[in-house]
């Protein structure tokens, strides 16, 4: 029996039922990983002894109890940005080659808790910065729907681990639309939930006021369920908050179509712009005029900041990026290039070792983000970035005061070939247009795929299409609500599977 | 040179003044690190006291240390310095071995403190310095150079520091020296910090600037640092000044920098090249949200300082009539000052103010503080292991009743610091009360006199001097335990029985 294409919940009535063991479903994984990944590169490495050990412990708990959570027993793919205890953690990047992590991850300890199955660490770009999985510095994930294409990114692993059915979900990072982006072009659901509803405490930092920790899922369910199991205050990230922690699944479980009259969606006009996909306007189009036949009542609306949003953007995460990156100086852990120890000075260690180590958009960023605080551009820079950071966050709160809830494209374009973007930064850069100003505004979005558009390079395929659900800071169980209904209405998982 | 062009340039500066401001840091006695949950403690072995969070590690995210806040602004408080209810934590970035993160967390454009002041006292003239600011930074870690190689040892890695900024008020390296021993006082009684200048837990660096008398303009500065006691700050401020007059009186320029002051040599030898060319990159602090502080913490801070070492001095200059000198060493250390205070006590309370006051800060300077130094380097006893305050005040007693003299006093005490045990107790074990029995002692006297037939017709025939040859035959005999008011009584009436 093949049960590596289930979901979450799937999984777990399953179990519930002992019909099966964690054992027999974290082999499934094991085998089609073994067959499947080869092709796809989703992963960077897997330690199956762990996740067959972590399946028999799961076993003993569920054979013990009738009541145990939704995680328990089921195989999870982390991407390579979360610290285990033991694992080692790269980043995909070759300055973070030889680390072993001394700890956990909060969000790490608490899928622990829950005994879920560590199946293994996904690909990403290195240090997340990208927007295709290309600029890992080990391997090229492909998009499981066409493999001359890219699966977005970062957490481009993680969004085709789950679309090819080499796990049952994953946790990602997203700080400018690195869960949400990927998700869309690979065809499952993706949310960056508000920020500092996830510690970020063991999470390699990109940009510390953006990056936020979410769940890339095969349904909004799954999502609803992986959420819950990581969301919370903790102690140790001074930037989480103390929230009532929802019962999302059960919320997410009564979402009802009729709950849709009287909601009403905003339709921001700057998200409809030049340089979306006309397909992609059409698909989203659809939607919109299934709310409103839903009885949702459909409301025009302007964020009018949010042209700024990627410069804004640019500016914050690289200038922050600049400063986390500074630990990676081949002093204490990772890489440090002196083989030859013929280096003069402790400058030319630290060249070395950030030469070689670092990747060139890396680089490239770190660079950006050291002139825009540098003396003298502080002002021009990183000062009026973070005013425009402060208009956008207003622009969605204004929003918020007329509407429930905001809908658009997750992408403007469905996956894009492998090596297009890489020499044109700025393209590349445009491609998280509709997820960027979320991030600088701390709020929640989920990424729900709604549909396919033909693929142009490959006869009678076809490539996902993303819809994007923006929803009021801390308000995830309305966005959940919301993409289950339209989930039930559009029947995704049903009509499209990736054809490898 | 010859002696006229001596003369001339010794004239010539003294045409000009100093400006001097200094940068003090202040480590905190806090029980943990700034932003981690390490012990805060020195002389452990190197990187003992280290986690994630101080060590830098990728994930790891700082978390404000409460007690740290509060001793920050206890410290601004007893400075007179206004607290900012809402201060902002920033990063400051520079590569150095000893700095794990790349960054130092610190506080730059919104300190916890700012514009206050302290009042000095130098040679007798009393002058108000203005404090620019206090805020709350984070200690380096060390390096350890071993021949060729370098070693970095973490534990001071993350230690809770204010850096307090004066004005450049001060216009003589005495001044200086008054501002940073009436600041470290301060610290020091509130308990605050343990001013250790040798152990680095208290460092200063200085800005020296000279202008020629009357001018407005400020001449560019050099900054002194690695000055590691006060009489290094003197000397190396001193020459620092004398460095810069001659230079600008040779026609020479000051060019801003950094200066090393080698106490060796007693120069000041600029640091050249890298250290100027810093940009710190300041931005704030992403992981670490506003430091908000409300009235109440404020208040409750207030109360909890404790008389100042300055008011002190004008206290007991007022009430007890003490001299400027006595007051100067009985508030030095906090410990002698609330020592002090409880003797007073004890004195009225329990012993109707018996003992005049100055009599008591005698015995305190003279003797107790004599022979606390002297047993310095008995092992067994411990700096600061005073004699209780009722044991100290009975010796006291014993004493001004004549039950024994001065000298002996002097040994009990001794005795009492070495063993712990009451004065009564001393002088009854070791038979040491004077003799003051009349019979006793005239008996004693007579012996002498048969004993020293010639010497006694010699003081009757007129050789008065002879008589402090018995006084002292008498104390010989008695162990120097006989009163010696009554030994001059009965010798005297004696004398002049035979003389008539
Ligand atoms: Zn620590």
């Amino acid at each position: 029996m093949d049960l590596s294409n289930l979901t979450i919940h799937q999984i777990n009535d399953l179990l519930k039922c002992r019909e099966v063991k964690s054992v027999d479903i974290t082999d499934s994984y094991i085998k089609r990983i073994k067959e499947i990944d080869p092709i796809i590169s989703a992963y960077l490495y897997n330690d199956f002894e762990e996740a067959l050990s972590n399946a028999e412990d799961a076993d003993k708990i569920i054979q013990k109890n009738s009541d145990f959570p939704y995680l328990t027993g089921v195989p999870l793919s982390i991407k390579d940005i979360f610290l285990i205890k033991g694992k080692r953690t790269t980043c995909a990047s070759k300055i973070l080659d030889n680390f072993i992590s001394p700890y956990d991850a909060t969000v790490i300890k608490r899928l622990k808790k829950n005994n879920y199955v560590f199946i293994g660490k996904t690909n990403m770009d290195e240090f997340a910065m990208g927007s295709s999985t290309e600029n890992s510095a080990y391997k090229i994930t492909k998009n499981p729907y066409d493999l001359n294409r890219v699966p977005g990114g970062s957490s481009g692993g993680s969004a085709a681990s789950v679309s090819a059915d080499l796990c049952a979900g994953s946790f990602g990072t997203d700080t400018g639309g690195s869960i949400r982006q990927p998700a869309s072009l690979c065809g499952v659901v993706g949310l960056k939930p508000t920020y500092g509803l996830i510690s970020r405490y063991g999470i390699i930092a990109f940009s510390s006021s953006l990056d936020q920790a979410g769940v890339i899922a095969n349904d909004v369910l799954d999502a609803a369920i992986m959420l819950k199991a990581a969301v919370g205050f903790d102690e140790k990230d001074q930037t989480t908050r103390k929230l009532e922690i929802k019962n999302y699944p059960e919320i997410v479980k009564k979402a009802d179509k009729l709950t849709m009259k009287g909601l009403k969606v905003g339709i921001p006009v700057e998200f409809f712009s030049e340089g979306l996909d006309p397909k992609i306007y059409l698909k989203i189009m659809e939607i919109k005029d299934l709310l409103k036949g839903l009885g949702a009542s459909i409301v025009d609306i302007s964020l009018p900041d949010t042209k700024y949003s990627v410069a804004a953007y640019y500016v914050i995460a690289t200038s922050e990026a600049s400063s986390n990156l500074e630990r990676y100086d081949g002093i204490r852990f990772g890489s440090r290039f002196n083989e030859d120890k013929n280096l003069q000075s402790l400058d030319e260690l630290y060249k070395k070792s950030r030469e070689l180590g670092f990747g060139k958009e890396v680089k490239r960023r770190i660079i950006l983000g050291t002139f825009a605080l540098s003396a003298g551009y502080y002002d021009a820079y990183y000062k009026k970035a973070s005013l425009v950071r402060k208009l956008i966050i207003k622009n969605y709160k204004d929003s918020f005061n007329n509407v429930d809830i905001i809908l658009g494209p997750t992408s403007p374009t469905p996956a894009f070939l492998i090596g297009e973007k890489m020499s044109d930064p700025l393209s590349m850069y445009l491609s998280d247009i509709y997820t960027i100003s979320i991030n600088l505004a701390y709020l929640p979005a989920l990424s729900l795929p709604i549909g396919a558009v033909e693929n142009p390079t490959k006869k009678g395929g076809v490539l996902p299409v993303g819809l994007q659900l923006i929803s009021p800071w801390a308000t995830e169980e309305r966005l959940l609500s919301v993409a289950k209904v339209i989930e039930d209405e559009v029947k995704f998982r049903e009509k499209y599977t990736p054809v490898m | 040179m010859n002696n006229n062009n001596y003369n001339e340039l010794h004239d010539a500066s003294h045409s000009f003044e100093a400006v001097i401001g200094l940068e003090v840091h202040s480590q905190l006695l806090t029980k943990t690190k700034m932003f981690c949950s390490c012990q805060n403690i020195f002389g452990k072995e190197p990187n003992s006291m280290v986690c994630p969070v101080c060590l830098g590690l990728p994930g790891a995210l700082p978390v404000i240390n409460f007690e740290g806040v509060r001793l920050a602004v206890k410290a601004a408080l007893a400075l007179n310095i206004n607290i900012n209810k809402k201060s902002l934590f920033a990063r400051k970035n520079y590569f150095y071995p000893d700095l794990p993160k790349g960054y130092q967390i610190s506080q730059y454009l919104d300190p916890v403190s700012s514009n206050g002041y302290l009042n000095i006292e130098t040679d007798g003239v009393e002058k108000r310095i203005r404090i620019n600011r206090l805020h709350i930074e984070e200690d380096a870690g060390k390096l350890i150079h071993i021949g060729s190689e370098s070693y970095v040892d973490l534990n001071r890695a993350g230690t809770p520091l204010v850096e307090i900024v004066s004005e450049p008020d001060m216009s003589s390296a005495k001044e200086a020296v008054s501002y940073l021993k009436e600041l470290r006082d301060i610290l020091v009684y509130q308990g605050i910090s343990d001013g250790n200048m040798e152990e680095g837990s208290f460092r200063c660096d200085a800005n020296v600037s000279v202008r020629r008398k009357g001018d407005e303009k400020l001449g560019t500065r050099a900054e002194i640092k690695n000055v590691n006691s006060f009489k290094f700050v003197e000397k190396a401020i001193d020459y620092e000044i004398g460095r810069q007059i001659d230079l600008i009186l040779s026609g020479g320029n000051i060019i801003q920098e950094t200066r090393l002051y080698d106490s060796k040599e007693n120069v000041t030898r600029s640091m050249r090249g890298k250290e100027e060319a810093h940009d710190y990159r300041y931005f704030e602090e992403p992981d670490l949200p506003p430091l908000i502080l409300d009235e109440e913490f404020i208040e409750k801070v207030k109360n909890s300082i404790s008389e100042l070492p300055q008011s002190k001095r004008k206290r007991y200059a007022d009430e007890y009539a003490l001299t400027s000198y006595d007051c100067e060493v009985l508030t030095q250390d906090k410990n002698i000052a609330y020592y002090f205070e409880d003797l007073i006590k004890v004195n009225a309370v329990n012993n109707k103010g018996k003992v005049e006051i100055k009599k008591i800060a005698n015995w305190v300077i003279n003797d107790l503080l004599f022979a606390l130094k002297g047993i310095e380097n008995q092992p067994a006893l411990k700096k600061g292991n005073m004699p209780e305050q009722e044991d100290f005040f009975n010796l006291i007693l014993e004493v001004e009743t004549g039950n024994i003299n001065k000298n002996t006093g002097k040994i009990v005490l001794t005795e009492m610091l070495l063993t712990g045990k009451k004065p009564a107790d001393i002088i009854k074990e070791k038979n040491l009360a004077q003799v003051s029995d009349e019979k006793g002692l005239e008996g004693i006297i007579k012996q002498i006199f048969d004993e020293n037939s010639k010497e006694l017709t010699d003081l009757i025939s007129g050789k008065d001097k002879l008589f402090g040859f018995f006084v002292g035959e008498v104390m010989k005999k008695t162990k120097g335990k006989a009163n010696p008011k009554k030994v001059n009584e009965i010798l005297k009436n004696f004398i002049e029985e035979k003389k008539n």
